[in-house]
């Protein structure tokens, strides 16, 4: 028996990001300042990003794919664990926290990200989800002398278990279905056989994108994000808010645009009721919201049914200006919790909305990057947050789901409320009390490139909308 | 007839055992209930005419990891569970959507059409041997997953050491 090693070049990337994690939990025995191992993770994240140039094919007999597709996400999850790791390096020292495995958990959540937007097969998609998850379950309960971590972390747990019980009962159904888990040989064992009336199959669809309705925190499946987001560390939830989400997106498109692209119309039909329940949701329960890291929980919630809308469009075009919103979500949201996380001193929380009363006559650059985010986050021109909306709702019209747009747009309006209201807090009211801003290096840096990437995109938008049309249409 | 009522035994046995095991007051019994689990699962893969497997989950489930549950409930010395208030009021609702899901998985399972079996019959294993199959093909073709399964039992040991080494108090 002859043993062949497959082709490694494509998958570089993940290769060095996993000698990355590896070495950083290593050099945490040896390294004392812990500053310097976040350094050293981002220049690492870096190396491995320049290291996806040129890393495109197909390895390990169709497990492994590497296209434009997946290339696109996995810069948006080496923006996200960059601006994370610049937005903890202090946090994680107020918190006192500061540990190396931090980064290295980082680092093996993101490697699980990777595997999930290049999976070509339903088992390594399974196993790349659960990779990001475990990581991600430790990291909320991170701080361990917090009672809500805990309980952030043990919801998420309970909650992520569950979901993955539906992911694996639907891959089952469908590996008993076609005799396989290979997303191409699916999609061509569907059509051979007609398989596309069948109810078997409507049900592991409907198990699949109940399973990637949690990760992505698309309503009904939302219960757990707000207790989540609440309880983690500010950071944890900046970076679970981008990456597993964005995950999120990647394999739904993947795995409904590739192995179930026979029966769109079927999972259309059920996307579309989901994603008016999330904007709803996720837009009037925020308005409620006293606590502002639950509120962006629900921001965030409501922000999955905008995207939610370029899978439903089930093109090219949709796709690419999901995978666009999703990039520059990815630079609005860390950047508004970046000041969030300013905000947090010892001895102080930060966290309620009240505590922004008055934030531009004490602190005015502070207020004046929240308000930048927060018209982001509502989609206000010049901002990147209109862009992305403007070309997820352009690509929904184009598909003929005019109505839709309307509502999203209806909900849209509505989340000003509560995204403005933190503005007239800011700027209308009398600073109650003094609140101290914990201001490091690497929160300024990670504060100036989410300023500038939210308003460089809302003004010269079309680099990367036509990097994210040029990534999507190889697929 | 006769594999039938075997495999219906050892399927309505196994839901009552997972019953069992949520719902003890003391942590040791769920634990011995489990291990009751794990032998009818083990079975079920005799069922399947793999030997090897239900050996690994006798030797792998029922041999360490439900040892080191026993170690664990007899460290913290834990008689009964502590009892918290009910959070959670709506169970008929609970109950309802339960139903509801069996009644639309048995509905679609109707129509469900087996794919055509692939090419590791039973015969073709009993030539090559079961751990000879299964090794060549975690080896070959299940390669990449196999490895990725390693990062993930890493960094369940990571996660493990830092929730439970590190100090309470800040």
């Amino acid at each position: 028996m002859n043993f062949q090693l497959p082709d490694l070049t494509p998958m570089i990337p993940e290769l060095l990001m996993t000698a990355l994690a590896l070495i950083v939990i290593l050099i945490d025995l040896l390294i004392k300042k812990k500053e310097v191992i976040a350094l050293i993770s981002i220049a690492g994240v870096a190396v491995v990003a320049l290291s996806l140039v040129g890393s495109s094919g197909i390895t390990f007999g169709g497990m492994y794919i590497s296209d434009g597709y997946s290339t696109f996400f996995k810069l948006i999850f080496f923006i996200n664990v960059i601006l994370t790791i610049l937005i903890s390096i202090k946090y994680i020292a107020v918190e006192k926290v500061n540990y190396g495995e931090y980064y290295s958990l980082i680092l093996f959540s993101t490697i699980g990200m990777m595997i999930m937007a290049s999976a070509g097969d339903l088992i390594v998609l399974y196993l790349g989800l659960e990779l990001m998850a475990l990581s991600t379950y430790v990291l909320a309960g991170f701080i361990r002398h917090d009672i809500k971590s805990n309980e952030a972390a043990l919801k998420y747990f309970l909650l992520g278990a569950f979901s993955s019980a539906f992911l694996l009962y639907g891959i089952s159904i469908v590996y008993g279905l076609t005799g396989t888990t290979d997303l191409k040989a699916i999609a061509s064992f569907i059509n051979e056989r007609g398989l596309t009336d069948n109810f078997s199959l409507l049900l592991s669809v409907i198990f699949l994108i109940v399973a990637f309705g949690f990760k992505i925190a698309a309503a009904p499946f939302h219960m757990w994000a707000p207790d989540v987001y609440e309880g983690a560390p500010t950071s944890i939830t900046a970076f679970m808010s981008v990456g597993p989400k964005a995950a999120g997106f990647a394999v739904l498109g993947r795995v409904f645009m590739v192995a179930f692209v026979s029966v769109k119309v079927d999972w259309v039909a059920i996307l579309i009721p989901i994603s008016i329940l999330t904007m709803a949701v996720g837009n009037i329960v925020a308005l409620s919201q006293t606590n502002i890291k639950r509120m962006l929980a629900y921001s965030s919630i409501a922000h999955a049914g905008y995207a939610l809308l370029g899978i439903i469009t089930a093109n090219n075009e949709g796709l690419a200006s999901m995978m666009n919103y999703l990039m520059i979500y990815a630079f609005m949201n860390i950047g508004a919790f970046a000041v969030i996380i300013m905000l947090r001193s010892e001895g102080f929380k930060g966290d309620s909305i009240y505590d922004y009363e008055g934030l531009a006559k004490t602190h005015p650059l502070a207020a004046v990057l929240m308000l930048i985010f927060m018209f982001s986050l509502t989609g206000i021109p010049p901002t990147a947050g209109f862009i992305g909306k403007l070309y997820i709702f352009m690509a929904a019209i184009n598909a003929g789901y005019t109505w839709l747009v309307v509502i999203a747009v209806i909900f849209s309006a509505i989340s000003a409320y509560f995204y403005l209201r933190i503005i007239m807090y800011m700027y209308m009211k009398e600073p109650k009390t003094s609140v101290q801003l914990s201001v490091s290096p690497g929160i300024a840096l990670a504060l100036a490139i989410t300023v500038i990437a939210v308003l460089v995109i809302g003004v010269l938008p079309s680099a990367v909308i036509n990097f994210a049309r040029i990534a999507a249409s190889g697929f | 007839m006769i594999q039938q009522l075997f495999f219906a035994y050892f399927a309505f046995a196994i839901v009552i055992f997972s019953l069992l095991v949520v719902t003890r007051k003391n942590p040791v019994h769920s634990v011995l209930w489990m291990l009751l689990l794990f032998f009818h699962i083990a079975s079920l893969y005799l069922f399947l005419n793999a030997e090897f497997m239900a050996a690994i989950q006798v030797i792998v489930y029922a041999g360490g990891i439900l040892v080191l549950f026993l170690f664990v409930v007899m460290l913290m010395n834990i008689r009964e569970e502590l009892l918290v208030n009910k959070f959670i009021g709506a169970w008929p609702t609970g109950l309802t959507f339960a139903v509801g899901l069996l009644v639309v998985i048995i509905m679609s399972i109707k129509s469900f059409i087996a794919a055509p079996p692939g090419i590791y019959s039973i015969e073709l294993i009993k030539q090559e041997t079961h751990t000879k199959a299964l090794g060549k093909l975690l080896y070959t073709e299940f390669l990449y997953p196999f490895e990725v399964t390693s990062l993930i039992l890493l960094v369940a040991i990571i996660g493990a050491i830092v929730l439970a080494k590190r100090r309470l108090k800040p």
